[in-house]
């Protein structure tokens, strides 16, 4: 599809652009944001945005857009932000992305969009990431999400349910909405947003965004239900059969936390990382005992595992007075999953790494309560099936640390509860649902996309997949009032 | 919001409450829980139904008001409102004919042990039940075990009701007497449940317990509940809540159910310390 070039709105010379420094973000103070909740980064300020803006050097065959999973049409908007229509230029995002505060915060783009920029060869790349976090904020304060005049197409008078309101099941009630289907979301907890309200924590992406980006989908029409687990209050075949729903989009997460099976992995004091953030983000147990939910105050706690997950577990445990709270990883920091950005914070912020270590033992006192962990030093060897080296146990490196929390942070499996209550959905041997490229699954008018399908990734790709399931959703209905017809 | 339609207590200290919740009602099998919050900043506890009705669509839970959130919840009276309800969790009870059937429950348990002696009964069991409670108080749900059941027998630790002694003194009677129990289910508090399963893996009796693990979400996704039973760690939402009691980690089990105590009995304080002040605070309203 050939897109049409935007109209230029940046004014300023060609190899002038070249000079102009990327714009950093102002953050909240490292010393002073370790000791609390609120978020850390604080946005670009108009005046940087649109300086950022003009770095864009207006390439004849932009590759940004390729490096984005929903292929938002970054030229465009970035022209609209040259030409100061900051709130033209959050339409223009959400025209391929439903949830732009949200992204602009949490997307890797230095993998992505940034990765690709053109200007990245040989200068730092346009901060499109800062840019669509600040006009996504800039049209929530300016332009009320109440007030958007969405004009639907009529009812297609056709039901589709969505299991689980994180990010791939957002994206796809967004994009079916509008399709003029009535869309029910599900959700499990007593708080829409999955992995957004349960797992990323307030400091990295405040609730009240989330809050609104869902109000949002709500004026456009979509319904949603919480307290409601599919498989147990209700099977897909009951909301199919008995409901009257036409189609199921199963956008359920990952959501089986996984362990290291090593000895002491059941002491108290041993947090899974889902465990550990949604006592502190969804339960609010940093604020105990006004909230009633608690959760451990450690004074040595350690991390094990280097994704960003891990990174927002160690920074939470900082925030709740640790004096030391380490990062416990088994490769070096350059194996690290985690993003840049969450390294470098949590180094600000005090985080101790101690990579190239592997814990093999949790010790307790006689209360069952963890005091130490046996680790050992490794090293790396030959590269593994991931491409990474692998790491290997050096002899006789075993030694022993206090510590008076740990969580793991090593991934997660798939939950059971859909394959326990739907058998006639085809899962692989980790427990993932089989879908095809567009989500569909084994069983006719259900399809599924996010983590559940492809095993533990980002938010923007579960949304990605999100997408392109709502376009086979939309097909599927489409013939299939053409066949009933 | 979830509607108490009817709360009354049964015995000191423990209510039962109707909440209306058709969706559970209808789904709802013997074994099963649901999880609630009792208010906006609520934690999450997971609580065994009782009883339910699908026609007119409630469910009912007995509770024991322990901790800060059951002590709450046992302040709400009929017509008041839960912050949330879900359910049916965790894996039905699994039922079959084995022949005598001995359900032992202790304090509570009783109440969720009913279920299950019902169904047990009406797949042909002969099913005996001993109810275990600390005195007669506490003795609940007698009454209708009585109704489904071939025969109850009572113990209270202190001597005032039944046998003088625990239930698994009752079942050492039973066995005396001759009765060859071919299935034990085991309900109550941890140590009793520990007991029971000591005394029957001795005499080879299987033994089925219903394991009470702290819960957040209760859908496996955060792994609080996380026990081990024969050697492998299990989540008791999603694996459970019902186990061989031969083969569960009563020892790991019992810790893990007291990892928060120091800060529940905060929480607990701060509650308290909140009603005394509504309290007298209503008590000078009524004196001006």
């Amino acid at each position: 599809m050939k897109r049409e070039r935007p109209q230029s709105f940046n004014t300023v010379p060609m190899k002038e652009r070249l000079t102009i420094p990327r714009q950093e973000m102002p953050e909240q103070d490292a010393g002073l944001r370790s000791t609390n909740f609120l978020e850390v980064n604080l946005g670009l300020t108009p005046e940087q945005a649109l300086v950022e803006a003009q770095r864009c050097i207006e390439c004849k065959s932009p590759t940004c857009m390729e490096g984005c999973p929903v292929s938002i049409k970054i030229p465009d908007f970035i022209q609209l932000i040259c030409n100061e229509d900051f709130i033209g230029a959050a339409k223009k995002i959400k025209e391929d992305n439903s949830l732009p505060a949200i992204c602009g915060r949490v997307c890797p783009q230095e993998t992505q969009c940034e990765e690709v920029c053109v200007m990245g060869r040989r200068f730092e790349p346009v901060a499109i990431g800062r840019l669509e976090r600040f006009v996504a904020d800039y049209a929530m304060q300016h332009d009320d999400g109440s007030k958007e005049t969405f004009q639907g197409p009529t009812s297609s008078g056709q039901k589709v349910a969505i299991v689980g309101s994180g990010p791939a099941g957002l994206a796809v009630a967004s994009d079916l909405i509008k399709e003029g289907h009535e869309v029910t979301v599900f959700e499990a907890l007593h708080e829409f947003g999955g992995v957004l309200v349960y797992g990323i924590p307030e400091f990295r992406l405040p609730k009240s965004i989330l809050r609104k980006e869902v109000a949002t989908l709500e004026t456009m029409g979509v319904k949603f239900v919480k307290n409601f687990i599919v498989g147990r209050t209700m099977t897909i075949q009951e909301l199919m059969a008995d409901e009257g729903y036409d189609a199921v989009f199963l956008g359920l997460g990952a959501g089986l936390p996984r362990f290291m099976n090593i000895p002491g992995e059941n002491l108290n004091g041993v947090y899974s990382a889902n465990e550990f953030l949604t006592r502190s983000n969804l339960m609010r147990g940093y604020d105990f005992p006004e909230w009633d939910t608690p959760l451990y105050r450690a004074k040595h706690a350690i991390i094990v595992g280097g994704g960003n997950t891990a990174m927002d577990a160690v920074r939470t445990a900082k925030r709740l007075g640790a004096d030391e709270a380490s990062i416990v990883y088994r490769r070096s920091e350059e194996e690290m999953p985690a993003r840049n950005e969450e390294i470098h914070h949590a180094k600000e912020e005090g985080v101790k790494f101690m990579n190239l270590v592997n814990p093999i033992e949790f010790i307790s006192d006689d209360q069952g309560s963890v005091v130490a962990a046996k680790c050992l030093r490794m090293e790396l060897g030959e590269p593994d099936a991931s491409g990474r080296r692998r790491p290997v146990p050096m002899e006789g490196s075993e030694f022993i640390m206090d510590v008076d929390m740990v969580v793991i942070a090593v991934g997660n499996g798939s939950n059971p509860l859909i394959s326990q209550t739907t058998p006639e959905i085809e899962t692989n041997k980790w427990g993932n649902i089989v879908a095809d490229e567009d989500g569909r699954t084994s069983m006719e008018g259900v399809f599924a996309g996010g983590d559940i399908v492809s095993g533990g990734a980002t938010v923007i790709l579960a949304m990605g997949a999100g997408r392109k399931s709502a376009v086979a959703i939309n097909e599927y209905l489409k013939a299939k009032v053409g066949s009933s017809t | 919001m979830y509607k108490i339609t009817k709360a009354e207590f049964i015995a000191p200290n423990v209510k039962s409450f109707i909440l209306e919740a058709p969706h559970i009602a209808k789904k709802r099998q013997a074994g099963q829980f649901i999880i609630l919050r009792v208010h906006d900043k609520g934690e999450r506890i997971p609580i065994t139904i009782a009883d339910s009705n699908a026609e007119e669509g409630w469910i009912n839970i007995i509770v024991q008001g322990l901790g800060k959130t059951s002590a709450h919840l046992n302040t709400l009276e009929t017509g008041d409102h839960l912050q949330d309800l879900v359910g049916p969790l965790g894996l039905p009870t699994h039922i079959e004919n084995w022949g005598t059937l001995v359900c032992m429950s202790g304090g509570v348990g009783t109440a969720e042990a009913l279920p299950i002696a019902a169904a047990g009964k009406a797949a042909g069991n002969r099913v005996i039940s001993i109810i275990g409670a600390r005195n007669k108080d506490l003795i609940i749900a007698q009454d209708q075990m009585s109704q489904v059941v071939d025969e109850v027998r009572i113990s209270t630790d202190d001597g005032s009701a039944g046998r003088h002694g625990l239930v698994t003194d009752v079942l050492q009677d039973l066995m005396d007497e001759g009765v060859k129990p071919d299935m034990i289910v085991a309900i109550g508090p941890l140590p009793m449940m520990a007991a029971v399963s000591n005394q029957t893996k001795e005499i080879g009796i299987p033994t089925m317990v219903s394991l009470n693990a702290i819960m957040v979400d209760g859908t496996g996704m955060c792994g609080a509940c996380r026990a081990t039973v024969g050697g492998k760690t299990v989540f008791v939402c999603v694996d459970g809540p019902e186990f061989d009691g031969h083969l569960v980690d009563f020892k790991e089990l019992g810790s893990r159910q007291r990892m928060y105590k120091k800060q529940e009995e905060e929480s607990h304080k701060c509650f308290l310390e909140r009603q005394m002040k509504k309290m007298k605070a209503e008590q000078m309203q009524e004196e001006v």
